[in-house]
């Protein structure tokens, strides 16, 4: 019987968020194959986290104290001896910062290219073995999407975008959580990580604001910032901005909506000359109402909006501006 | 320090995506092409440490022949030398054989650094680089936004999640993928541009770097995504579109 094994992360004990999204498609792709499903985390055995892990049919628990601050050394050689030991088929993880750092590495050691950031699979009926299922991801930022297969034999590796499967409600599991104690030497282990930090304190809650008007890349020039700003005030709302306003410096890094600044989901967000690449979205698609206007009617901010308007930024903003500000009297 | 900065030509970022007749990639007739946004952050970063240490820089680029002009700006913008893999054929590759031709073309140039941007614009596999650090069996780190040399080697500033951060020291070789945004990056001066034309650009012939092109994943085809929700289209003039949307604002969303 082939195995679908998801490695999971956790926080405190605890797997993510984004592990139990990748444990989902786990779930449903061992359904569809025949497999059966194996997880593993890193992490003592007794616990609490192996608790949520409902699904699987057998837990292992990696554990060494080389393992216990992330290097991509140890990681790489710690999940590449557990599948030497279960051979399996599929072998899934969550698209995290940890994922992207070291599963490529662990691919290559096993003459395979990890399928990165997939946001679904297909398996074709029939005859089922590891390259009949065609798994989706995105290219040009969302733009396009690509369907890939594996054209070797197994194992077939992919990590799961964010927000892709719907993760299911933890639930006891009955399955056993076996010690998996991989061989490491510390001198293996190449780089010394340090403490994790946060930069300077937040002194802008986005995550608490009703109303944010957000600004991306077709603001063309910082100049141009100040007729989103006009539209915000009279809208009552904060200003937010993609990754590149704050990269370029037009407005400071508190201020910046997606996987590396805030996740915010307002009751109101108005994405202005923002083209929606998926590490922008990841971090607003929960609010309840998008509205975008952008001048690219297949931009992908549009696929999440409910309401757009296709034009110029420059003609539409302040129109709307000037048509807030007679409403409001 | 020796440092080689591996850089993608890609479709410039409003390029008009349209499916080519094979169903597999987008039609390229049309589309202008420059230097991958964060690979353009990777070249400031290892321009930035040569003129702190001295040293040499080494743009390193596979693909057709239009390539060239993507590794001439780097020149101009101030790398030394470049070294094009020539290759029409590259979307045959995957990115374990991407990486196999590079790691093949810069072997023997036992660079102290290899530096490239984190992920592509186009197919964002955000991979090769390590890939490449695994196959010269040297240590890497991702999404890096400051390199500091150190004594023993060199100390970096790692992107976590979550507005998160975290220092590693490692010992060089190494390769590192760069985020983008640390720094502001430079215009090719006229001086520049001058100067690259007479700059050592070596090209290679990819077939002759002995890698199989036997791929371990395919790209079958392409298609445009379907969207998720259904977007009220509000149209018209900007004021017409603007007072639709206010209406919306004050009958639905009720925010006004």
């Amino acid at each position: 019987m082939s195995t679908v094994l998801v490695f999971l992360e956790a926080k405190s004990d605890e797997p993510t968020r984004l592990s139990l999204e990748a444990l989902a498609a786990g779930v449903r792709l061992a359904a569809e194959t025949g497999s059966q499903l194996a997880a593993a985390m890193v992490g003592a055995a007794s616990a609490s986290g192996f608790a949520m892990l409902g699904g699987a049919a057998q837990i292992y628990a990696i554990s060494h104290p080389l393992l216990a601050r992330y290097t991509a050394d140890g990681f790489t050689a710690a999940y590449a001896q557990l599948i030497a030991k279960l051979q399996p088929d599929f072998v899934l993880f969550p698209h995290s910062y940890e994922v992207r750092d070291f599963v490529p590495r662990l691919a290559t050691r096993l003459t395979r290219v990890l399928l990165s950031d997939v946001i679904g699979f297909e398996v074709a009926s029939g005859q089922v073995t590891a390259d009949k299922v065609t798994f989706t991801r995105q290219l040009f930022q969302g733009k396009l999407n690509g369907h890939y297969r594996a054209a070797s034999p197994a194992p077939v590796l992919a990590s799961v975008q964010a927000g892709a499967f719907r993760a299911d409600s933890p639930s006891a599991t009955t399955a056993t959580v076996e010690t998996f104690t991989p061989e490491l030497d510390a001198a293996t282990i190449r780089t010394q990580p340090g403490e994790p930090f946060r930069a300077a304190a937040q002194t802008v809650d986005l995550g608490s604001a009703p109303l944010i008007v957000s600004v991306g890349r077709g603001i063309k020039d910082e100049a141009n910032i100040a007729i989103v700003k006009e539209l915000a005030d009279a809208l009552g709302a904060e200003l937010a901005a993609s990754r590149p306003i704050c990269d370029a410096g037009w407005l400071p890094m508190e201020r910046q909506v997606g996987s590396s600044g805030q996740t915010v989901a307002p009751k109101m967000y108005l994405a202005v000359g923002i083209s929606g690449a998926i590490q922008h979205l990841v971090g607003m698609k929960a609010s309840q109402c998008v509205i975008a206007i952008n001048k690219d009617e297949n931009a992908p901010i549009f696929e999440i909006a409910d309401y757009g308007i296709v034009g110029d930024l420059f003609e539409v903003v302040p129109a709307l501006t000037a048509a807030v500000r007679k409403a409001k009297g | 320090m020796k440092i080689i900065v591996a850089i993608k030509q890609v479709p410039e970022r409003d390029a008009r995506i349209r499916i080519d007749s094979s169903g597999k990639w987008i039609a390229l007739d049309d589309i202008e092409f420059r230097m991958n946004e964060s690979d353009a952050y990777a070249l400031e970063e290892a321009l930035l440490l040569r003129e702190a240490h001295g040293g040499e820089v080494i743009v390193l680029s596979a693909g057709p022949e239009r390539v060239g002009q993507t590794i001439r700006e780097a020149l101009a913008k101030g790398a030394d030398r470049g070294i094009h893999i020539l290759s029409d054929s590259l979307a045959s590759y995957d990115a374990l054989g991407v990486a196999r031709l590079m790691a093949a073309a810069i072997r023997d140039e036992a660079a102290d650094l290899i530096l490239t941007g984190l992920q592509s614009d186009d197919l964002g596999l955000g991979q090769t680089g390590v890939i490449l650090a695994e196959l010269l069996a040297i240590p890497h780190s991702s999404l890096i936004l400051k390199i500091e040399k150190t004594d023993t080697g060199i100390r970096v500033l790692r992107e976590l999640e979550d507005g998160w951060f975290q220092q590693i020291e490692m010992p060089t070789p190494a390769l590192l993928t760069i985020q983008s945004g640390n720094t502001r990056l430079r215009y090719a001066t006229l001086m520049g541009i001058k100067k690259a034309k007479t700059k050592e650009l070596r090209s290679v012939e990819a077939a002759s770097l002995g890698v199989d092109a036997v791929p371990s994943v395919t790209l079958d085809s392409v298609a445009l995504p379907s969207r998720q929700k259904s977007t009220q289209m509000l149209t018209g003039s900007p004021a017409e579109a603007a007072a639709k949307l206010v209406e919306k604002l004050q009958q639905e969303v009720r925010v006004l």
